[in-house]
């Protein structure tokens, strides 16, 4: 594994977990944004009556698409090369950031200026342009407080959810020698002032994709802040970077997908820019790289494949309870929360990932949210059976023993008793010990033990509810409401 | 294909006819650790005149091993599961989260038609009481202010919030005091709850804070596991330490 297996093993979740948690003001600040997000955007798609509809309309292109990517991907660059754009391939992070360094040096390109795009952040672009002396600004505004803080996005649409107003007044002190402010009108000038000319100093403009048209060859990037048109128009030479996934049979359905994104993602109707790129004007170059860097291990696996449906609105992260207290860090790489819990360990592999889909309580909020309908919960479940299956950091011979002396155990009514009066007798003498270790201790770190009562159901039933299911029913005692409704 | 709606053939649930006999199934934590709630759920279903049978060779439907990986070892309590329940043709079990590993988790652990079709006639309580046998007023009194958490699994697998929420309603002299954020997890997720502590505890506070936002005394919910978490964190604070966890059946057969 290349530059990606760095920051998961820097950061596997569980040791995270609890790092992020000793720190209430960061996570607190992040969890109430992602929250009060989540109920607003909740609030939206569920006042369109037809939001069901749309979803398994979504689904169902989603799903063509994805079943049909080999020859969507190479219909849509016979038509973006039919427009003037020209397209490249790359196998991994590393051939696309190999092609990104080629165009650089084609075009003498010294400063470039990024729109927001998750997929450069699999390639750590940034880091690959600066070790040529290439100097790559941020433009989107959460992105660029990221960069100047010298941190990684906790979010894929919010990049910047766990810094509060006076955090960002804080940092441009520092950074900016601004004076110091957290009125947000201020804030968003001071970023202005300096961003604006960023854009025409520029030799070039690196931009993600949201949807990939194969029927008229174009691309399309939304955005609130037009940071992204600027970055894709000003500068002479536009590299589109896209994850294979990103292609939709036709431009006929682009209105369906912004409609769900804009909604699931911010709350909006529409963005406030949605920016259709058809081929390239004369004397401008425009280039689109296809990366794949995992997704075709995504694609090999059935029970995961519709993971490759995802929009990347975020919704499942606001959505998730687990999220919210943890932050996106705590994931290790580049896509946190539930869609980062499923695809990651299919991009980066199950020896470093592994832990990830552990990383839920399995609650569901994230499959309910998603606009396209991917079954987030049930791929949770699908991951830790191929986690603790193949090699990984979860596969524990000695678990494997445990679960299987369990199983055993519960395969028979006798040994079942047995094994239960143990825990039973655990459980019980548990509050008399001065310590609690392992899975004990985890428990009453926060929670009282539940009191174990003097008999259990089974012996009861022996004693009293074997004549219960014996006695006929006594009418005179007590209504018999089944007698009356259901007979009837 | 047919389509699943609630673990069921197009979300329809089967016609009871009288006199047929019921299972009981009962969780393991709670056959153990929480017996009285067996006992009412018995209690409910007998004094309907229903004929139930608790099949003694039951012991647990494999969720804790399936939801953490081991699908293999779960399959075989999977299998033992249905060879017990195999004869009865409605079983019904007082607990959310159990009767969606049934319904809705069995085809995965092993997709045999023997398998999966002694799953899908698991019914959890408060749906077998409302969707089949069409009750929603069991002739309880219980004077107190009670709000209802509602477990993940049993709502968003199987679509259960509105049954129990009827069926309290329809308790006398009951005040239903609503949960702010009723939809959001309480931490508990099975062994979730021990390999990620710090996590489960937290989500766990913020539903402890909003069933004391709620003015109730008494919080109850279809499934005992999500409650013996929250209930321990009220227990764990002095100031929480009255508020009452009870699964809702202890709460039907209040007289």
């Amino acid at each position: 594994m290349t530059s990606q297996g760095l920051h998961l093993s820097g950061a596997p979740f569980l040791r995270q977990e609890n790092k992020g948690l000793a720190e209430p003001h960061g996570s607190r600040a992040l969890g109430e944004s992602a929250e009060r997000s989540s109920k607003h955007n909740r609030q939206v798609t569920l006042s369109v009556p037809y939001w069901e509809q749309w979803r398994e309309e979504a689904h169902a292109v989603k799903r063509f698409a994805i079943h049909h990517l080999d020859q969507l991907l190479v219909e849509f660059e016979r038509n973006a090369v039919g427009r003037g754009a020209t397209v490249l391939w790359a196998k991994d992070a590393e051939e696309a950031n190999r092609h990104v360094l080629d165009i650089v040096q084609k075009h003498q390109v010294k400063t470039v200026v990024k729109s927001k795009s998750m997929v450069t952040e699999e390639m750590e672009l940034n880091h690959v342009l600066a070790s040529v002396g290439v100097r790559a600004l941020e433009t989107d505004l959460g992105e660029y407080l990221v960069q100047l803080a010298g941190q990684r996005p906790v979010h894929i649409v919010t990049p910047a959810l766990h810094l509060s107003a006076e955090d960002v007044g804080r940092l441009f002190a520092e950074k900016l020698n601004e004076p110091f402010t957290s009125e947000h009108e201020k804030l968003t000038d001071i970023a202005r002032r300096h961003l604006r000319e960023e854009y025409l100093r520029a030799d070039m403009g690196i931009s993600g994709v949201n949807f990939a048209l194969a029927d008229t060859g174009s691309i399309c990037i939304i955005e609130n802040e037009g940071n992204a048109g600027l970055s894709i128009s000003a500068p002479p030479v536009h590299v589109a970077v896209m994850g294979m996934e990103k292609v939709i049979p036709s431009i006929r359905y682009l209105p369906l997908f912004l409609n769900l994104l804009a909604r699931s993602g911010t709350g909006q109707k529409l963005t406030t820019y949605t920016h259709l790129v058809h081929g390239v004007t004369p004397g401008r170059h425009f280039y689109i790289i296809i990366l794949d860097n995992g997704r075709s291990n995504v694609l090999r696996d059935p029970a995961s494949r519709s993971s490759l449906f995802c929009i990347r609105c975020g919704a499942c992260l606001n959505a998730c309870p687990v999220y919210r207290r943890t932050g996106g860090w705590a994931y290790g790489w580049v896509y946190p929360g539930p869609i980062g819990a499923i695809i990651t360990p299919h991009l980066v592999g199950m020896e470093d990932a592994g832990k990830l889909p552990f990383a839920s309580s399995l609650c569901g909020a994230c499959g309910e949210v998603c606009p396209v309908k991917i079954d987030i919960p049930h791929q949770l479940v699908h991951l830790r059976y191929r986690a603790v299956n193949s090699p990984s950091p979860v596969r524990s011979p000695l678990e494997r023993l445990v679960w299987k002396a369990w199983s055993w155990a519960m395969a028979s009514p006798l040994r079942y008793r047995l094994a239960m009066s143990v825990v039973r007798w655990g459980v019980r003498f548990a509050k008399y010990l001065p310590w609690h270790p392992a899975q004990l201790g985890a428990w009453t770190r926060g929670r009282e033990l539940p009191e174990v009562p003097g008999y259990t159901f089974r012996s009861w039933w022996r004693h009293r509810g074997a004549e219960l299911s014996r006695e006929p029913a006594t009418p005179g005692k007590k209504s018999n409401p089944v007698t009356q409704e259901v007979s009837a | 294909m047919i389509t699943l709606k609630n673990g069921l053939p197009g979300g329809v649930y089967p016609t009871y006819e009288r006199g047929e006999k019921v299972a009981l199934f009962i969780p393991c934590y709670i056959d153990q650790f929480f017996p009285q709630i067996a006992e009412a759920t018995a209690g409910i279903l007998k004094d309907l005149g229903i004929p139930i049978v608790f099949p003694e060779g039951q012991t647990c439907c494999g969720q804790p091993a399936f939801n953490s990986g081991y699908w293999d070892e779960a399959a075989r309590v999977v299998r033992h599961f249905c060879d017990v329940f195999r004869p009865f043709p409605f079983i019904v079990c007082p607990s959310g989260s159990c009767t969606a590993m049934c319904r809705v988790f069995f085809e995965q652990v092993d997709p045999d038609d023997r398998i999966v079709s002694v799953g899908r006639r698991v019914f959890e309580l408060s749906e077998f009481l409302v969707n089949i046998l069409g009750i929603t007023d069991l002739g309880a009194r219980f004077p107190h202010k009670v709000t209802l958490h509602s477990g993940c699994h049993g709502r968003r697998e199987l679509g259960i919030l509105d049954q129990p929420i009827a069926l309290l309603q329809n308790v006398k002299e009951l005040v239903y005091c609503e949960l702010p954020n009723i939809e959001e997890c309480c931490g508990f997720g099975g062994t979730f709850s021990v390999k990620m502590p710090g996590t489960s505890i937290a989500m766990g506070e913020t539903k402890a804070a909003n069933v004391v936002r709620s003015g109730a005394e008494v919080v109850t919910s279809v499934d005992i596991s999500c409650l013996m978490h929250v209930g321990g964190i009220l227990k764990r604070n002095p100031q929480t330490r009255h508020i009452r966890a009870m699964h809702i059946a202890e709460v039907l057969v209040q007289r």
